[in-house]
């Protein structure tokens, strides 16, 4: 096809950043992460099937730094990805999509995510023994 | 209907569109991005309660019937919502047709032996005595 002289859409690299598309590659990027943490579940509960003996080498390296920090990564994805899907499906709904909604539920779904976040590590915390 | 509208009526009854797909994929996604919010908050809740237990207590919770059912409906939506996410991925930065063909496929075979194993594993859990 010839193509090649058509006007171009803005290149990434030369788009200015906006709540609005950073938020949506956000979603994105944090439902790769969740894919990932949805794997571990499944290793997780196979190990747990597996015996006593299985379990405690990956509870252990969950218990590490590096486990807590990916626990941590996941926490904040499910959270930021449930609130932005609820805000999706807002939308989908015909609900919220004036820009000043659109921007307004993007700032709650910033703070609500880092809240729950923050909420659940307490929590943990303080239930651990 | 516009006089302008070229298709059959079958076409227009049948309602599957251009891509022959209608809007399954997408409201498939909707309706388990749905359930995933009781879902996943219910999952949340029951980690946090057994953060820092032992073995025992999290067998003890995978032996309530309540958890069993949950979780296995748990790993049927999130599953089948993973992978409907990840094939948009692919169909939109995977430009080789074969290879975008090939990783959907490998996606949806993934998808279904995951949800599989999880609930398999449960119920040994479950009927296995432990």
């Amino acid at each position: 096809m010839a193509t090649t002289n058509r006007p171009l859409a803005p290149h990434i690299q030369i788009y200015r950043p906006q709540l609005t598309s950073v938020l949506s590659f956000s979603h994105r990027v944090t439902g790769i992460a969740l894919s990932a943490g949805s794997v571990l579940l499944v290793i997780w509960l196979i190990t747990a099937a597996a015996g006593e003996q299985a379990f405690y080498p990956l509870q252990s390296f969950l218990g590490s730094w590096a486990g807590l920090a990916l626990l941590f990564i996941w926490t904040y994805s499910l959270f930021y990805h449930l609130c932005n899907g609820i805000r999706h499906l807002l939308w989908d709904s015909v609900i919220g999509l004036e820009l000043a909604s659109v921007y307004l539920s993007g700032w709650i779904v910033v703070f609500a995510s880092a809240i729950l976040t923050a909420g659940a590590w307490i929590a943990a915390s303080l239930m651990a023994p | 209907m516009a006089s302008s509208d070229t298709r059959t009526p079958v076409h227009r009854a049948v309602g599957l569109g251009s891509a022959k797909s209608g809007s399954a994929h997408w409201w498939s996604q909707r309706i388990t991005a749905a359930a995933l919010v009781p879902l996943m908050l219910w999952l949340t809740g029951s980690l946090i309660s057994l953060a820092g237990r032992d073995y025992h207590a999290f067998i003890g919770w995978l032996h309530n019937p309540i958890t069993v059912v949950l979780l296995s409906l748990l790993l049927i939506a999130l599953f089948r919502h993973t992978v409907l996410g990840l094939e948009v991925i692919a169909e939109d930065y995977i430009h080789a047709r074969g290879l975008r063909i090939v990783t959907i496929g490998l996606l949806r075979f993934a998808g279904v032996i995951l949800a599989a194993s999880g609930i398999f594993a449960m119920l040994v859990i479950a009927f296995g005595g432990y």
